[in-house]
């Protein structure tokens, strides 16, 4: 144990293996802040979300921060909602029961790009009739474009980039284009500068009020972009740390500690046990192993539990059991276990006790290695749609981008980014693997 | 990694048996070898075709694909049948599945499990796959064997170009490396070996990123331009633009870590003391590397190649997937979306067909390079 702490001190002095272990921190950190800011229960019910969910952002928007990077900005969802703000509202009750609510929702419009729709949200109550608003845009030029009138009920949408009327008002053009120009340029340019939308409603009935949300939506949303369900990226990709390390570790630690028993009691007992042992394993290496998972999948359930525990079945006669038996076969002539032997050692204690510790140094290195193996075997079986129905991982999120055809329309910050986790991932793992493996084998690696 | 120091195979018989006839010539050593490896190789298989029936029959489906197929034949014969046109169309059910039961039991479907599952056993030796649910072979065919073996021979160039480009590629560099250890290059390939811990599609999504939608210099995917070229040797050009980004991507995968451990092997084998000795004799380089370099590591380099072939094949679907290459793999993730059963059985046990050939194969070449054919006592050398 002593020499085992003094090799794990030698690790410090590979700087890979320094840059290795902060990245793997550097990852807990992650998963520790993803099950801080959406617990369990919020990141499954925004996962699955629906359009209510996630209305208010926007579909296939890059993350905010490539702004930074660009000469022309491209446009930020921009969302103003009269029920946060109540002095954006100015109501005239008249003596009927009657009212003239006068919304005014202002923003300014700053970016390089044009908005890529827009919608307003309209929110009233009312017993019999229905309220009425009628909907304009002040520019900061000072025109007022007329959108339209219509009545609402307790909960409506009205979609201005979908307005027909309206795009033949503004000679075919999309409104959230045509509606931002600048009309004295050539060739047209975005007019930036304060925006208000004005609504100008009529109730019918004393008590009865309107809300209005104005949603302009943009190219760029968040820290990780949304995805074609406007979901968030951020969770996904949050939530995939924990469930990556959390798969690979226990891929790892069960297939390894599984494996390593199975070899140690049968080249202890060697005979027809080592025999039947190694049958198995040459049986197994004829299993197809990802169809066999495929087949798991497909045919009973696609929960990452039942995958995991299929991952470990196959695994435990993979290759490395024959490393292992190779290591306890030299383990098993050492003097130590023969003097162990001649003073009357059980078998269970000397296998337990006396062999396998011998060799848990030198499997370290390969236990390490093996864990991104199994983080990137999750990703695969994602992609093959064969991931977690209900956990958020990052191969659903690279599955999601290549059926939605990404990389064709430039979407690639929705692949890059998961991507980029499990590369670091594989990194962080494979770089402390490689110096143990150095420090443990050192025969093998450093000559 | 360290598994490579190990032989695929440790059939102790032959070991024994060669130790035995130690003076007969090599090659009725390697024929014999051969001959044992063909029989116990053809076990292996019929026990791991078994346990991919039992898995799949856990939740009946095989059963399944049985029963719908007899119920298919049945329903096509009576409506073929003249005598049933006039029927009313109980009476036409009733027949139905009075046939299909007779049928079932003709076809032993009402025998205990472990006798059905020795004959679905048959059936998947005998590559007996039965009749897709919904996908079709390209000539239109629904017999899941057209629908695989029409596909088998695009999975096997791509593979097959990978597996040889990968084995010359990473010998040639380890050797060279392997000369220069401690240069700059060797130092780069030491910092270059962590990108191994990705498999090869994941490589394959930059490289489309980079060359087909950035570049746009290559193909996406596909196997061919749409429409397919009709001059040959167009058509050649062709397959080899949309085979370049799939064979770099898994070319990337794989081939750090095996010019690592290879270049490793080399380095210990030289520092051995008869390539000293070879050296005092002044003997070229050349001459050294080839007979007392390489001779003696190519069992050891075979064995970790077969094993690095069997990762590559097995993660096939996901790499012709993502390229959308017409073998099987994808034909199997199509199965997926279909559920298409019979397709997905099919194709596991021709998955396990070809692991087995691949282990024979490559069981074969290393019996030719390694003269002794000491099997089993391989580790001798660690």
């Amino acid at each position: 144990m002593k020499s085992f702490v003094k090799n794990l001190k030698e690790l410090l002095k590979y700087p890979s293996a320094i840059a290795g272990l902060s990245m793997i921190a550097l990852l807990i950190l992650l998963s520790i802040l993803a099950l801080n800011k959406y617990p369990y229960s919020e990141a499954i019910k925004l996962w699955r979300g629906t359009e209510q969910d996630w209305y208010t952002s926007p579909k296939f928007a890059q993350p905010a921060w490539t702004n930074w990077f660009r000469l022309n900005k491209l446009s930020e969802t921009i969302t103003v909602d009269s029920s946060q703000h109540p002095d954006y509202i100015s109501v005239d009750e008249k003596s009927d029961g009657s009212s003239v609510i006068k919304i005014s929702l202002p923003f300014t419009f700053n970016a390089d790009s044009y908005q890529t729709d827009l919608a307003v949200y309209f929110k009233s109550t009312f017993k019999d009739k229905k309220p009425f608003v009628a909907v304009s845009l002040k520019t900061p030029d000072g025109r007022t474009i007329r959108l339209k009138n219509m009545a609402i009920g307790t909960t409506d949408t009205y979609r201005i980039s979908q307005d027909k009327a309206l795009i033949r008002k503004l000679d075919g053009e999309q409104p959230e284009i045509a509606l931002f120009q600048d009309p004295e340029s050539n060739p047209p340019q975005p007019l930036k500068g304060d925006y208000a939308l004005e609504i100008e409603g009529v109730t019918f009935e004393p008590g009865s009020d309107i809300n209005a949300e104005f949603i302009a939506f943009g190219d760029v949303s968040g820290i990780a972009g949304t995805d074609h369900l406007r979901r968030n990226l951020l969770i996904p990709l949050l939530w995939g740390t924990p469930v990556a390390l959390l798969f690979g570790l226990l891929a790892a630690v069960g297939t390894t500690i599984i494996s390593m028993s199975i070899a140690a009691v049968s080249t202890w007992y060697g005979g027809w046990l080592d025999n039947i042992t190694q049958r198995i394993v040459e049986i197994n290496m004829i299993l197809p192993f990802l169809p066999i998972l495929i087949m798991v999948g497909t045919f009973y359930s696609r929960s990452i539990g039942v995958i995991l525990g299929t991952v470990i079945i196959l695994g435990i006669f993979g290759s490395q059991i024959k490393t292992f038996r190779a290591m306890f076969l030299q383990t098993k002539e050492s003097p130590y276990i023969e003097a162990a032997r001649a003073y009357g050692a059980s078998d269970s204690r000397i296998i337990f006790q006396y062999m396998m510790p011998r060799v848990i140094p030198v499997l370290i290195p390969q236990f390490i290695l093996l864990i991104p193996s199994y983080v990137f075997l999750e990703a695969s079986l994602a992609i093959l749609g064969l991931g977690d129905p209900i956990l958020p991982t990052w191969g659903k999120i690279i599955d999601d981008a290549y059926s939605n055809g990404a990389l064709y329309n430039g979407w690639y910050y929705w692949v890059l980014e998961p991507a980029f986790l499990l590369m670091f991932t594989g990194l962080a793992f494979a770089m402390v693997g490689f110096a143990l493996d150095r420090i443990f084998n050192p025969r093998l690696r450093g000559q | 990694m360290s598994e490579a120091n190990l032989p695929l195979d440790s059939s102790e018989i032959t070991e024994q048996e060669v130790k035995a006839k130690g003076g007969t010539n090599t090659f009725s050593r390697v024929a014999k070898y051969t001959a044992v490896r063909i029989i116990t190789l053809f076990f292996t298989v019929v026990v791991a075709l078994y346990l991919t029936v039992l898995i799949a029959n856990m939740g009946g489906y095989v059963d399944e694909i049985r029963r719908a197929q007899i119920r298919e034949d049945v329903n096509q014969r009576v409506a073929n049948d003249p005598a049933m046109r006039n029927v009313s169309q109980e009476a036409r059910i009733t027949k139905i599945n009075e046939m299909v039961t007779i049928q079932e039991k003709r076809f032993g479907m009402d025998q205990p499990f472990v006798i059905r599952s020795f004959k679905y056993l048959w059936s998947a030796i005998t590559l007996n796959l039965g009749k897709a649910t919904q996908m079709t072979s390209n000539s239109g065919s629904t017999s899941v064997r057209t629908i695989i073996l029409e596909r088998l021979p695009t999975t096997l160039l791509l593979f097959g170009t990978e597996a040889l480009l990968l084995f010359f590629t990473a010998m040639y560099f380890s050797l060279i490396l392997s000369r220069k250890y401690g240069s700059i290059w060797d130092k780069i390939l030491i910092a270059l070996t962590p990108l191994s811990a990705a498999p090869g599609w994941f490589y394959g999504i930059f490289l489309v990123l980079i060359f087909a939608a950035i570049l746009k210099i290559l193909p996406f995917s596909g196997m061919v331009d749409s429409p397919p070229p009709t001059e040959p040797l167009q058509y050649m050009v062709s397959l080899f633009r949309h085979m370049t980004l799939p064979v770099t991507a898994l070319l990337i995968g794989g081939i750090f870590i095996e010019i690592f451990a290879w270049r490793t092997f080399f380095l210990i084998y030289s520092s051995e003391d008869y390539v000293d000795m070879a050296k005092a004799k002044g003997l070229t380089s050349r001459d050294i590397e080839r007979k007392y370099i390489l001779r003696p590591t190519l069992p050891t380099i075979i064995t970790s190649f077969a094993l690095l072939m069997i990762t590559i094949i097995v993660g096939g679907p996901i790499i012709e997937t993502l390229f959308v290459w017409p073998g099987i793999g994808r034909a199997q993730f199509q199965a997926i979306g279909y559920f298409d059963t019979p397709v997905i059985l099919g194709i596991t046990v021709v998955y396990a067909y070809l692991l087995a050939i691949t282990v024979f194969i490559l069981d074969f070449v290393y019996a030719i390079v390694d003269p002794r054919v000491k099997i089993g006592g391989g580790e001798s050398k660690q």
